[in-house]
């Protein structure tokens, strides 16, 4: 059905064998990590919360998990903790009558954030619809799943999906462990070392923007892109939920770059900016252009504004 | 000595039986075992090995956890009638639906364990050593109130087979604060569960103000049944005599408990099928199947089918007094309400999920595997329990004290 959703044909038929291996298993994989004498798996046990460690405490993180990553995907790699720039509130803007449902941006943004390859994880579901059809608040008719020799297809249209960034997010509400969170700069970021994989997010989730690790995720070394943020692109974990950040790693530059997705679009359909900045190009096409947000009647309040510049 | 001597009491009491006691045990290790081992599957490569995906998050666990939750609460919503009227037949059988009780949270506990990703930060949860999100999470309430509730009744039944061990009265005045707390504290297990779901903008199916209602309606369905089967079977095979009185009179409860949730589903059937929004699509899903899809469709029938039929034989004087149509009424009643609040209420969340995505969830051997498993964990626990308190009960089994040993 879906390239999304993982076969679950990959995996081995449940034999005698294979099962009293899990047995097995079960007794070696338990929860805590006995029997090991590395100190990194206690300390990565006892990990603090990403916003109570010290500075002290960070570094150690980080040289810890930067020389795991390091060992695991054999290159260097670089885990920024950078903070959120001082009166920064970012915002999308997605000019609706340029996307042509390339899906570009999809794979941009899994290589850039490095998603799991397999099991597949994609954090931008571009929806086709047929015009005439209904679209924005009844998204039944909508298909993520389409396949076409060329894009666009001749009658339909394409509305790409992804995290909103909500001022207003129901999912930091319902977590039960503040591993998500709202920064600053309006981005909602999960601490992968905290997350206790309950995906009670995903339930309050309304634009269905969270992705859970289902599997162990896997992405081959030369693919993977080692500049990091702690917040955003580094490697997960199984059993973790994660998101769309507007690749932290890069928005928090100065100067910063572009997310992905907005780097890649041929058609210059995305757009990325400072809300607080009245001069931003996102501020013009708010103040300028007919914008919409998705779902307004649940007042999630989302900073991802679809537009329509022609 | 003593306190090691009632050890071995204890101790001896459990682990020595019948031969239908022993193939009783060893049936349920068999499935704990085949439960145990399937976790292990489940640990080594993740959740992936169950059914549920990104669209359809939480599946066959929480499904089962929500219809235990019920379980639990209404095993000890008894005592309202027997306190609140004095009905002593029912009275005395408390002791039994506190036990459940017990074994009933406890694979409550195990099911949203099992169903977490990363069960190794489990403490991540702990209040002051965590960081729990208490009062923004509806989780984080459920944490305090199922462990709340769990305590309770420990420390009641515990406190009251402690004291009947020991040749002594148990005091009112210790138990009864406890066991009115215990009355709204099961209300609270049940709507805090309900409002995990209730609260939730994103999933209509569940964002509606019957749905902790119907929680608490339903699971006075279903606790009782199990409770008056429970009974049957400790009459049996104990000394312990239970009025056949006491049991019609929870049939009775239980008529008027499904009359209650058969009529907010329909004020639930009426308001969707009648204004025909778009929020009638996770309805259609469950009842008539959407765009093809229609795996819950025989299910929900069949829930509907063995409601409505449990609910007559209920409701008929001559039906509920009559041993084996009660006992079909119950377990009919349990089988529909299991539908009805287990994957007939978790699965609609999803589906269409909040893309207008259907994907259809099936559970994977796995899933049922690790299920079985826990439920033979909490039939082994309550088994242990019940072993061990009705020898006390009956005053059979009684405790070394200072006295005895002078």
């Amino acid at each position: 059905m879906s390239k999304n959703t993982c076969s679950r044909s990959k995996f081995k038929p449940l034999t005698r064998r294979n099962f009293l291996k899990g047995t097995a298993a079960s007794a070696a994989t338990l929860a805590i990590p006995v029997n090991t004498s590395d100190a990194s798996v206690w300390q990565a046990f006892f990990q603090k919360h990403f916003q109570e460690m010290s500075k002290a405490e960070m570094a150690e993180v980080i040289k810890r998990l930067e020389k795991n990553y390091g060992e695991k995907y054999k290159t260097s790699f670089n885990i920024k903790t950078s903070t959120a720039l001082p009166d920064t509130l970012f915002g999308y803007g997605l000019d609706l009558s340029r996307c042509i449902g390339c899906r570009r941006c999809v794979y941009a943004c899994v290589r850039e954030n490095n998603q799991s390859r397999d099991p597949q994880i994609h954090y931008i579901s571009v929806l086709e619809f047929e015009k005439g059809h209904k679209w924005v608040s009844d998204l039944e008719e909508a298909d993520k799943y389409y396949y076409p020799h060329e894009v666009p297809e001749d009658g339909h249209f394409y509305m790409p999906v992804q995290c909103q960034q909500c001022e207003n997010p129901p999912c930091v509400k319902v977590c039960p462990t503040r591993a998500t969170w709202k920064e600053p700069d309006g981005i909602v970021v999960v601490d992968y070392n905290w997350c206790i994989g309950c995906r009670y997010c995903m339930a309050a989730c309304p634009y269905g923007a969270r992705r859970f690790n289902w599997g162990e995720p896997q992405i081959a070394r030369e693919e993977i892109n080692p500049e990091t943020h702690y917040l955003g692109n580094r490697p997960r974990y199984k059993g973790v939920v994660e998101k769309c950040t507007f690749c932290i790693q890069r928005v928090r530059g100065n100067p910063g770059r572009y997310p992905a997705c907005v780097e890649i679009c041929p058609v210059g359909a995305r757009k990325f900016g400072n809300l607080l900045d009245p001069k931003s190009e996102i501020r013009y096409l708010i103040e300028n252009k007919r914008v919409f947000r998705l779902k307004e009647d649940l007042n999630t309040a989302p900073k991802f504004y679809y537009f329509f510049a022609t | 000595m003593y306190p090691i001597k009632n050890f071995f009491i204890v101790l001896k009491q459990v682990t020595v039986g019948s031969k239908f006691y022993y193939a009783w045990l060893a049936f349920l290790g068999l499935l704990i075992f085949i439960g145990a081992a399937s976790y292990g599957i489940q640990l080594q490569k993740g959740l992936i090995v169950s059914a549920m995906r990104d669209q359809v998050s939480w599946g066959f666990y929480i499904s089962n956890f929500t219809f235990l939750v019920g379980l639990a609460a209404a095993a000890v919503l008894l005592v309202v009638p027997a306190y609140i009227y004095n009905f002593k037949p029912i009275k005395e059988i408390v002791l039994f639906g506190e036990l459940l009780a017990v074994a009933a949270i406890t694979m409550c506990i195990m099911f949203v364990v099992i169903d977490m990703g990363r069960i190794d930060r489990l403490w991540h949860v702990i209040p002051f050593v965590g960081k729990m999100n208490f009062p923004a999470s509806l989780l984080a309430w459920d944490i305090i109130v199922l462990n709340g509730y769990l305590a309770i009744n420990l420390l009641i039944s515990f406190y009251a087979l402690y004291q009947m061990a020991h040749n002594r009265e148990y005091s009112l005045q210790i138990i009864k604060p406890l066991i009115i707390l215990s009355i709204p504290w099961a209300v609270s297990i049940h709507t805090v569960t309900a409002f995990l779901f209730n609260g939730l903008s994103a999933r209509p199916f569940w964002n509606a103000s019957i749905l902790a209602p119907r929680f608490l309606a339903s699971a006075f369905c279903s606790g009782p049944a199990v409770m008056m089967l429970i009974f049957q079977i400790i009459r049996k095979v104990s000394k312990i005599e239970i009025d056949n009185k006491a049991i019609f009179k929870i049939a009775e409860l239980v008529a008027y408990a499904m009359g209650i949730n058969l009529f907010l589903l329909a004020a639930e059937f009426f308001k969707e099928f009648y204004s025909g929004s778009i929020h009638l699509a996770p309805m259609k899903y469950l009842y008539f199947g959407l765009h093809g899809h229609n795996a819950l469709v025989p299910w929900m029938w069949t829930a509907m089918l063995f409601n409505i039929t449990a609910f007559f034989l209920f409701l008929r004087p001559r039906t509920r007094e009559n041993l084996l149509t009660l006992n079909i009424a119950c377990v009919l009643i349990i089988i529909g309400v299991y539908i009805e609040k287990g994957m007939g209420l978790s699965i609609p969340g999803f589906v269409p999920g909040t893309l207008g995505e259907i994907y259809e969830y099936v559970p994977t051997f796995v899933e049922k595997a690790v299920t079985v498993g826990v439920w033979a964990t909490g039939a082994l626990i309550y088994t242990l329990l019940l072993k061990f308190a009705i020898p006390i009960y009956t005053g059979e089994l009684r405790f070394y004290t200072r006295e005895t040993e002078m």
